[in-house]
């Protein structure tokens, strides 16, 4: 179970999620410190650590804009878990691609504050006592998941290929 | 049942007879490109061989370009140990279509890879830039992906588990108004669309405003089809596609890639071209559209014009030929970036350059850097800028505080000269 500590509209762009300035900064290790630097209070809660493994909610086309990778790596870094009612194309390859899960809900109902525990294909609001089906993912894109993201996918390949 | 063009291209680079939308594919890559962020990309690549016991080498260094053009030249050492990391990575793997931050080969990435023909109708292009769209231009598939996707690409040569997309088609026809340009055209689309109109979807372009159409033109459409959402924004290949890449001194035969008669398209949008004005996106999301004549008159702090978007020789020649003679207002700044070297050596030799140092505005070095607030021409809290640039969420400019909005050359060299918003004069300058 996870506290929504967020929640944003529609069309929250890569630059909000992780600004143009900081792009220099690449490493996975090191993108999490400006995980949405121009929300000075989610910034500041997941720096500090208090907001770490929590909920985003959002509306629709989240992670529309810019296909730089950082913004899948910084939310990684907190363990945050991202429920929209759907994302922008690359955010979303992107994001499976490192083996971050985002949640696609359409009819998510939840506010600020509630604690919600994804099980079984549906969202569930324990606050509320409401659940919400899950659009699952393709099975292509899923089997990058199971696979534990892109890169041992990619390896995987790379070996049998080798093999013949 | 007939083909899209993404279809034909997709099936081909499969080959296969024929594939649908939602087929989950691994097509061939044609062109694969990055910019800095390649040193990302480095990393995942050496990721990926991380315990294969194999040395890690692209799998074929033709189909890779790399170009410097977010943040040139380097605005700091981390920028500068980024792009030395690439060099090196470059010479070790003898990638040959590398641009570094030089006259006589640079520029913005998108618009090196088309004026040095690195694309041609029928290719699958992936790139490291959501804007790799505008090669949708050429008749090509052209679609952005992150760094680790193309580490994969670099590994093997393929873009894993693509998923088909739909089609949607837009037809335009009539005739673009004197004042209305193609960024005006793509500007409406995707007020009418939405931002997410588009999403997982290609948008191909008819009609015969699109025939008529320039590559210059064709390039905006496609560049911005991204800002609906969508995966790719392809030009049907025709005389005008092969008289561009001849002049890039392309000379082989070209395969056109064409739309059977009865493919089948999720969505027609049909656009009466004789109806269209000048249009500005307000801030601060791309499909917030508007009539220029709706949009509340203030005062400008920064115009820009530049990008992939809108940095060509003929924005160019509109901006001069509207200011030629004249002052950028007072209490306003106005910045030029070219979008490549190829380009500012033309305006300098039409006299274009001239015409915009006399009359006040500052003219960069080709490059990204300002359009996303990475290196630049970054705003003041509470400023307002005007830029032919393709996006204006909260902070692109590098200021949450500030606002953008996005016009054509014609509207920002016209308002360059006001201080504030104004339209264009219609049939002349």
């Amino acid at each position: 179970m996870a506290k929504v500590v967020y929640k944003f509209g529609d069309d929250i762009s890569t630059d909000a999620i992780y600004p143009g300035r900081y792009m220099a900064t690449v490493l996975p290790t090191e993108t999490p410190q400006f995980c949405f630097a121009d929300y000075a209070e989610l910034n500041k809660n997941l720096n500090s650590g208090e907001w770490k493994n929590s909920v985003l909610i959002a509306d629709n086309n989240f992670g529309c804009g810019s296909s730089r990778e950082q913004a899948a790596s910084t939310i990684l870094g907190h363990g945050l878990i991202v429920i929209a009612k759907n994302f922008a194309r690359i955010f979303l390859q992107n994001s499976i691609n490192l083996g971050l899960n985002l949640i696609t809900c359409p009819d998510l109902d939840a506010k600020v504050g509630d604690d919600v525990v994804v099980e079984n294909n549906k969202v569930v609001n324990k606050t509320t006592g409401k659940s919400f089906n899950i659009v699952p993912l393709p099975e292509a894109r899923r089997a990058i998941v199971e696979a534990g993201g892109l890169i041992p996918y990619t390896r995987k390949k790379l070996i049998d290929k080798n093999k013949k | 049942m007939g083909m899209t063009i993404v279809e034909k291209i997709l099936a081909r680079a499969t080959n296969q007879k024929s594939v649908k939308a939602f087929d989950v594919l691994e097509p061939a890559v044609d062109v694969a490109m990055s910019h800095e962020n390649a040193a990302l990309v480095i990393n995942q690549f050496n990721e990926v061989y991380q315990g294969t016991g194999l040395e890690p080498k692209v799998w074929n260094p033709d189909n890779i370009a790399i170009i410097f053009d977010h943040r040139v030249p380097a605005e700091s050492s981390k920028t500068a140990t980024n792009q030395k990391k690439i060099r090196d990575f470059v010479r070790f793997n003898k990638i040959r279509k590398f641009h570094d931050i030089r006259s006589d080969e640079g520029g913005i990435c998108h618009q090196i890879l088309a004026e040095y023909g690195y694309i041609k109708p029928g290719y699958v292009v992936v790139g490291t830039d959501s804007h790799t769209t505008t090669h949708g231009a050429f008749g090509a598939f052209a679609f952005g992906i992150g760094a680790t996707e193309m580490a994969s690409v670099w590994t093997l040569g393929n873009v894993l588990n693509v998923e088909v997309p739909e089609t949607i088609k837009i037809v335009v026809n009539g005739k673009l108004p004197a004042n209305v340009y193609p960024k005006d055209l793509i500007l409406y689309i995707i007020g009418k669309i939405s931002a997410q109109g588009a999403n997982f979807k290609v948008l191909e372009f008819h009609g015969e405003v699109i025939s008529n159409m320039s590559m210059s033109g064709r390039l905006v459409l496609s560049n911005m089809a991204v800002e609906a959402g969508a995966t790719a924004g392809i030009v049907p290949a025709d005389v005008e596609t092969e008289r561009y890449l001849k002049a890039a001194g392309i000379t082989e035969k070209l395969n056109f890639v064409l739309p059977d008669s009865d493919a089948k398209y999720c969505q027609v949008v049909e656009i009466n071209a004789n109806e269209l004005t000048p249009m500005i996106a307000c801030p601060h999301t791309v499909d917030n559209v508007k009539s220029i004549n709706e949009v509340e008159k203030k005062h400008i702090d920064q115009i820009v014009i530049g990008s992939c978007t809108n940095g060509r020789i003929d924005d160019l020649e509109i901006a001069a030929k509207i200011m030629k003679g004249k002052k950028v207002a007072v209490g306003t700044r106005m910045l030029i970036f070219p979008a490549s070297w190829n380009i500012y050596k033309d305006a300098m030799k039409k006299g274009y350059l001239e015409i915009f140092a006399d009359s006040g505005a500052v003219i960069m070095n080709p490059g990204c850097g300002c359009c996303l607030g990475v290196h630049q021409g970054a705003l003041g809290d509470g400023e307002v800028a005007l830029s032919t640039t393709n996006r204006n969420f909260k902070g692109r400019m590098g200021n949450p505080k500030a606002e953008v909005y996005l016009c054509s050359p014609a509207v920002a060299a016209t308002s360059a000269l006001k201080g504030e918003l104004t339209e264009p004069a219609i049939g002349g300058f």
